[in-house]
């Protein structure tokens, strides 16, 4: 514990290896809005994993934050299933988003079963998107939904309740969307630390 | 090597023990009248216990309590060996039942799809104890020797006439399938093998003997054919198992509703056909049969898949008796055409394809459950959708206008109360459905909430009450 040496140099001396942290490598599932993606680590929605959409009620733009994703996997030829809508989807409008209606299915059911359907087709690994809207579900639903997600390799969308934000979820990503003014909240990200300032959110109109 | 003889030594006793969850319980089979019961055959566990073939009921319950018994019926025989016929007709197109608890069939026209012998032998070997039943496997130049050298050998491969002369040479006069006061005259004179026999002149053989004894060894060794039957597999499957106790819970279903879907699958393949629907009979004593009906979309006949339907269809219902049979019909048999699969998948995990999921998720929610969506060309926004069965692909779809329309439609409409929202834009009116007397005549707006939500609402033209909320732009 004799000399002090100046970090400087031996920095400067090439004598020791600083690690870099190496970026998350680039998500293949861009969001589609150019904002949105810049501020999640890896570019895009994790890849296999849940995401979890919070929201204080209908009509805030959530279905336009992950219309362009649909519309590129139904062109892909992916299935994109939804499990158990609140309302039901208007043909025209999915259309006018770009989304191939042939790609998509809906599966009606109840509360119970519909947890069990998404993470059968999450399981399957023959979706391309799975969509649930979860209404009680607690974190070992959740748990289960994100380990289906990441067995089958398919993204999974979550929409619940902005009132749930202050509970934990296991969920990899998860946004809230504000009405007013409207913007985007990333609450959680995997791989990354979350941004605290909110992403300007116009809705289509 | 050209005919293949599958003899079943216990075929009766391995289709009564095949339909119990427990092979190593004692069983035998009766027959006889009522007042003089004996046994006809027995198993492992019951021989063990100390009862033989041909004691009679009273000797063997004397001996022992704890077995259980069943029925040694013949038609039952019989219905398992056309079942095993129309298994072995996955492997060949001339199967015959001509022989009674065995099957023969050709084989040599069926190597080039199927490989070797060798492996084809451990294939059916395999296959057969996946059924249940016990059994010898011999291959012969012709059909005759084959169900002949199957009562001495297990596994025998002759491959040619020559080879055939030597191992058929060595049986003994009784084993020949001769009837036997033939084969007791040939030991009284002096005549132990088939060799001896052939040794003797042809002449005085025919002098001695009827010409059914000398037709039978000119075919036993290929010299004149033998004019075989040959099995046609029936166009439906109908297989009933009876439950020998009163079943009161869907579990103790599952062991039969498995052996039937198994069977069911082993049919299937035999005639290279899918089912698309088959019913499953509950049996009640004194009440009518209870119905399942199971409908698939597309043809199938994976046995695990048809045992996971089926389950699906069981669990749900409701008896109000115990059950005492159990059957599986199935009369539609479409062709089976293979999923197409491309070898280097974009998704190594895609273990479990769309149509199964779909098919599970159906078996589970209800028939109706899983649609797709389809655009109508409609003005109305409550006529505009419409699920589909999406079995089939459907057409390309017409590119509608580029009218904006809220993503989420509601199926009733809510009123919006005076001053809970801002009109952002509008009117654009709607009205259509003049010709089906539903007509529709609305003026739409864009609103938005106090929140901050934006709503499609319209008010009917005319009117002057509250905007009714049809949809959310979300």
């Amino acid at each position: 514990m004799g000399a002090v040496v100046a970090l400087d140099t031996l920095f400067n001396g090439g004598q020791v290896w600083k690690g870099r942290p190496a970026p998350p490598a680039a998500s293949p599932q861009p969001t589609g809005h150019a904002a949105l993606d810049a501020a999640l680590p890896t570019g895009g929605w994790p890849e296999a994993a849940l995401t979890e959409i919070l929201l204080a009620g209908q009509g805030v733009g959530e279905l336009q934050l992950v219309w362009p994703t649909l519309a590129r996997l139904a062109a892909a030829g992916e299935r994109i299933v939804l499990v158990a809508p609140p309302y039901v989807p208007y043909p025209q409008a999915w259309q006018n988003a770009g989304v191939d209606l042939r790609q998509l299915s809906i599966i009606q059911a109840g509360e119970r079963d519909a947890l069990w359907a998404a993470e059968q087709c999450l399981r399957s690994g023959s979706c391309g998107a799975v969509l649930c809207w979860p209404h009680k579900a607690d974190d070992r639903a959740l748990r289960r939904l994100q380990v289906a997600a990441e067995t089958g390799q398919t993204l999974a969308f979550a929409w619940r309740s902005l009132s749930e934000a202050v509970n934990p979820s296991p969920a990899a990503l998860r946004i809230a969307i504000d009405a007013r003014p409207a913007q985007l909240r990333v609450l959680k990200c995997r791989g990354g630390l979350a941004r605290a300032t909110p992403i300007a959110f116009p809705v289509g109109h | 090597m050209r005919w293949v003889c599958i003899l079943f030594p216990q075929l009766a006793l391995d289709a009564a023990l095949r339909q119990r969850a427990d092979a190593e319980e004692p069983l035998v089979l009766l027959t006889g009248p009522a007042q003089r019961r004996v046994l006809q055959a027995v198993n492992d566990p019951a021989r063990a216990l100390g009862l033989r073939a041909g004691q009679s009921m009273s000797a063997a319950q004397a001996l022992s309590k704890g077995f259980a018994t069943a029925e040694y019926d013949l038609a039952e025989i019989e219905r398992w060996q056309q079942f095993l016929a129309a298994w072995a007709y996955g492997f060949s197109a001339q199967v015959s039942v001509h022989y009674p608890r065995a099957v023969v069939f050709e084989i040599e026209s069926s190597l080039g799809l199927f490989g070797s012998w060798a492996q084809l032998e451990v294939r059916l070997r395999r296959e057969l104890d996946g059924l249940g039943f016990r059994h010898r496997i011999v291959a012969a130049p012709n059909p005759v020797a084959a169900r002949v050298l199957a009562n001495a050998y297990d596994g025998l491969v002759v491959p040619d006439d020559e080879a055939l002369k030597e191992y058929l040479g060595q049986l003994p006069v009784d084993r020949i399938g001769l009837p036997p006061q033939v084969a007791t005259a040939l030991s009284r004179m002096g005549l132990r093998t088939l060799n001896q026999v052939q040794a003797l002149p042809r002449n005085s053989l025919a002098r001695r003997f009827e010409a059914p004894v000398l037709k039978h060894l000119d075919a036993l060794l290929g010299l004149r054919q033998l004019a075989l039957a040959f099995y046609l597999p029936p166009d439906r499957f109908d297989v009933r198992i009876e439950l020998n106790f009163d079943v009161q819970s869907h579990q103790a279903l599952l062991f039969p509703l498995r052996r039937l879907t198994g069977d069911l699958s082993a049919f299937l393949c035999g005639r290279d056909s899918g089912v698309q629907r088959f019913d499953l009979h509950l049996e009640h004593a004194g009440l009518p049969d209870t119905l399942i009906k199971v409908g698939l979309l597309s043809a199938e006949r994976d046995p695990a898949m048809l045992f996971e339907l089926a389950r699906g269809r069981l669990e749900q219902v409701q008896v109000e008796a115990p059950v005492r049979g159990f059957r599986l019909r199935a009369e539609d048999l479409p062709t089976f055409v293979p999923q197409y699969q491309e070898l280097f998948d974009d998704r190594p995990q895609q273990s479990l394809p769309w149509e199964q999921l779909r098919e599970r998720l159906r078996a589970r929610l209800g028939d109706d459950a899983v649609h797709g969506l389809r655009f109508q060309a409609d003005h109305r926004p409550e006529c505009t959708w419409q699920g589909r069965g999406d079995s089939q692909p459907g057409e390309p779809e017409r590119t509608p206008g580029a009218a904006k329309r809220p993503g989420w439609l509601l199926t009733e409409p809510l009123a919006v109360h005076q001053g809970s929202a801002r009109i952002l834009m509008g009117p654009e009116r709607i009205e259509s459905g003049w010709w089906d007397g539903d007509d529709v005549r609305r003026d739409y707006y864009l609103i938005e909430t106090r929140a901050g939500q934006q709503g499609w609402a319209y008010r009917a033209v005319g009117e002057d009450g509250p905007l009714w909320l049809q949809g959310w732009f979300a």
